[in-house]
């Protein structure tokens, strides 16, 4: 753990950008609202991934990046729940969840 | 020692009535409400006559509480006694008195029996209310409140569409006074900014010491007086406004005697009075007010002699004392205007009231089919005559002093042209007794020019009891000029100094006296002996019966201003509001609606494009934060 960590902490970022850019794409461009959870999982981690890299990296001594992480799995847990329940409801309300026939709030 | 405040009772004591007679009385018990009203106004009536033993001395005192404060305007409540008040505040409870005891009578039997007496309740508390104010403010308030009753009694048979009519019109046409009464209350709350503080100020005592002490110049002086002498023009009938006090006997005769010939016409004259020291201090106003008052005077005489409706004939005889009145406090003779509308309070009540028994005994107002009443009624016909003397300035009665001391004031006045006023004032003298003989003789003497003049039968004694108390007032009433301290506070010195009290010469007194026996004399040589006839009169100058007939046409005039400048001010009026006015509103409406419909394209209602925009958003945020500051971004790339 003390160590210095042989890969440079730019390549941990780099993969939680590109994790973070999926999830964004997946969350504006698909229709499927599954999916558009899908993409909002993506970025959570990829918030985790940075949480755990800058933690390591910044010596290691408190564990405030690991907690974060935690929280953020357990949030992510729940919002997913509550998510899935809503994908449910509006299923059975609109017949679909299809995003770009859902609507209903246009001006 | 009673305090200021009790004395807010006078005019308290007929509200109280007013709020018992209406919670209470309107529906069962309404043969109590006169006794109600007339137990107030002897209370009223002996706080006034306390409140005039405490001025003994010419003392003057007020007293006020604060009612509202709305930024610096400070409304208050409030007493100013002093002799001008209190006479007339005796004479309104005196004739109000009078008059209540009459009505017991005279309205016995009509529907709204209780609804009359509610009014005159809430007119009697309103007008004390207007005499006993100590600021300008509280005087408008009630001024309105009398115009209101005065409304709602002359419509008191508003199922009669020329009674509903008449208490329209009189309303409307005295509100084209009142706009002016009003506009010199604003000016004169704005006035004092930067004089005297941040204050407005109202108050009659506050004013007197302003224009005393130079604070107001002449020229705002002027415009102030003009502002209030037309409300007093509107509601004392002077002219142009006069026309609609004829039309204003529709309503029942004891309410003429009160509102319109003894207290309520008289509250123009009364405001002159109170805001004496403004008018002295412009001489301009002074000198409207006296070609005001001369023009009223001849020219409602005039109108009395062709009239047959012996109500109107007595309202134009109002008219025309009213501007004789108006026309003495004009050249300077503020004690004898005062004067003559305490005396002409009592007579021309009495002359109303008579007026009302002969009506009540006949059922009709036109004086052609009455005649011979004299034995008939000999108690309202005699009491009749002590008014009509009385009016004509006949020695020993109180109209023959004040009526003196008026003319007296004109012909020592130092106003230009007082010697044309003072003219057309004789010539007023002549009229007012030949018209006021006419119709005595034409109503009394002779013989019955109709079944009902024949049979009728003289009025209960509640009626023919007050007629007797007012004959005595009206005989007596001259002594009071010389018993009643009139505070005018040095403001007579300032219009004419070096003239005293008036006092009647010989000269005068036996110009008007000669004048009013000689209009006596055409009166009894035409209507009663028939040496002169008027009907060959009217037949040889056809034009100026046709123009006394018609009340000089000036109420055709006025429905041609009506109807041409009123109503073609009002269409550009109207144009305005609904086009510039509305126009602008309805234009903010648009462009909100316009906006509105160009940003509604924005709500896709796509939750994906929102959350593209918030995305966007963030980075616009977050380029605009680091693109700021270099450091920030520095720090989060900095190599561990």
């Amino acid at each position: 753990m003390t160590s210095a960590p042989f890969i440079p902490i730019q390549s941990y970022l780099v993969v939680s950008v590109l994790l973070f850019a999926i999830g964004l794409v997946g969350v504006f461009t698909r229709r499927n609202a599954i999916a558009v959870l899908l993409g909002i999982e993506l970025m959570l981690n990829a918030a985790n991934i940075n949480f755990v890299a800058f933690w390591r990296y910044s010596g290691g001594a408190q564990m405030e990046g690991q907690v974060f992480t935690v929280v953020i799995i357990t949030v992510a847990a729940a919002e997913a729940a509550i998510a899935l329940a809503i994908i449910l409801n509006v299923y059975r309300r609109f017949r679909t969840v299809n995003v770009d026939q859902i609507n209903l709030m246009k001006g | 020692m009673l305090g200021g405040y009790t004395l807010l009772l006078i005019p308290g004591f007929p509200f109280i009535a007013f709020v018992l007679i209406a919670a209470l009385l309107l529906r069962r018990g309404e043969r109590v409400a006169p006794f109600v009203l007339i137990a107030a106004l002897l209370g009223s009536l002996s706080l006034s006559i306390f409140s005039l033993a405490l001025t003994e001395g010419q003392k003057s005192f007020s007293t006020a509480l604060t009612w509202l404060q709305v930024g610096s305007v400070t409304l208050e409540v409030g007493v100013l006694i002093d002799g001008l008040s209190c006479i007339m505040m005796i004479v309104v409870c005196t004739v109000s008195l009078l008059v209540q005891i009459y009505s017991i009578g005279y309205m016995k039997g009509e529907t709204g029996y209780g609804r009359y007496f509610a009014y005159m309740s809430l007119f009697s508390g309103a007008m004390l209310g207007l005499v006993i104010a100590d600021n300008i403010a509280q005087t408008y308030i009630f001024w309105e409140l009398v115009g209101i009753c005065s409304y709602l009694l002359i419509g008191f048979w508003y199922r009669r569409p020329s009674a509903a009519a008449a208490a329209k019109k009189a309303f409307v046409v005295t509100r084209f006074g009142d706009l002016g009464f009003l506009t010199a209350i604003l000016i004169l709350s704005f006035q004092h900014h930067g004089l005297l503080g941040p204050h407005s100020v109202f108050g009659f005592r506050q004013l007197e010491h302003l224009v005393s002490s130079g604070a107001i110049a002449t020229g705002a002086a002027t415009v102030i007086a003009l502002l209030l002498f037309s409300g007093a023009v509107g509601k004392s009938a002077q002219f142009p406004l006069h026309i609609w006090l004829p039309d204003a006997m529709e309503g029942p005769t004891p309410v003429s005697a009160l509102i319109h010939a003894a207290t309520m016409v008289a509250a123009g004259v009364y405001l002159v009075a109170r805001t004496y020291f403004i008018f002295a201090a412009a001489p301009a106003a002074l000198f409207v007010v006296a070609i005001i008052g001369m023009t009223t005077l001849f020219l409602a005489a005039t109108m009395g002699v062709a009239e047959n409706d012996i109500k109107r004939v007595l309202a134009y005889s109002t008219i025309s004392q009213l501007g004789y009145m108006m026309l003495a406090l004009g050249v300077g003779g503020y004690a004898a205007g005062v004067f003559h509308l305490t005396t002409h309070a009592f007579f021309k009540a009495l002359l109303f009231l008579t007026a009302g028994s002969v009506i009540h005994a006949v059922h009709t107002n036109d004086m052609w089919q009455m005649g011979g009443l004299i034995r008939r009624m000999p108690i309202t016909a005699l009491t009749c005559l002590v008014g009509a003397l009385a009016l004509a300035g006949i020695f020993p009665l109180s109209g023959f002093w004040s009526k003196d001391a008026v003319l007296s004031a004109i012909w020592s006045s130092h106003l230009p042209g007082h010697q044309v006023m003072f003219v057309f004032a004789l010539i007023g003298v002549a009229l007012t007794a030949f018209y006021m003989f006419r119709l005595w003789f034409v109503t009394f003497a002779g013989r019955p020019r109709t079944e009902a003049a024949a049979h009728a039968h003289e009025s209960p004694l509640v009626m023919t009891a007050p007629l007797l108390l007012l004959a005595l007032l009206a005989a007596v009433a001259g002594g009071l000029e010389f018993r009643v301290p009139l505070t005018a506070g040095g403001i007579a010195e300032v219009v004419h100094s070096g003239t005293g009290p008036e006092t009647a010469s010989a000269l005068v007194i036996a110009a008007s006296f000669l004048l009013a026996m000689a209009g006596i004399g055409v009166a009894w040589a035409a209507y009663r002996e028939q040496h002169i006839s008027p009907g060959a009169f009217n037949a040889r100058f056809p034009g100026v019966y046709h123009l006394l007939k018609n009340a000089w046409y000036l109420n055709r005039a006025w429905e041609l201003f009506a109807s041409r400048v009123v109503i073609a001010g009002s269409r550009l009026a109207a144009w305005f509001d609904r086009h510039i006015v509305n126009g602008m509103v309805d234009g903010v409406a648009w462009l909100a609606g316009w906006t509105a419909n160009r940003l509604r394209t924005a709500q896709t209602g796509q939750m994906q494009f929102y959350a593209l925009v918030f995305i966007c958003a963030i980075i616009a945020g977050l380029i605009v934060v680091f693109g700021r500051d270099q450091t920030l971004l520095a720090l989060v790339m900095r190599r561990p």
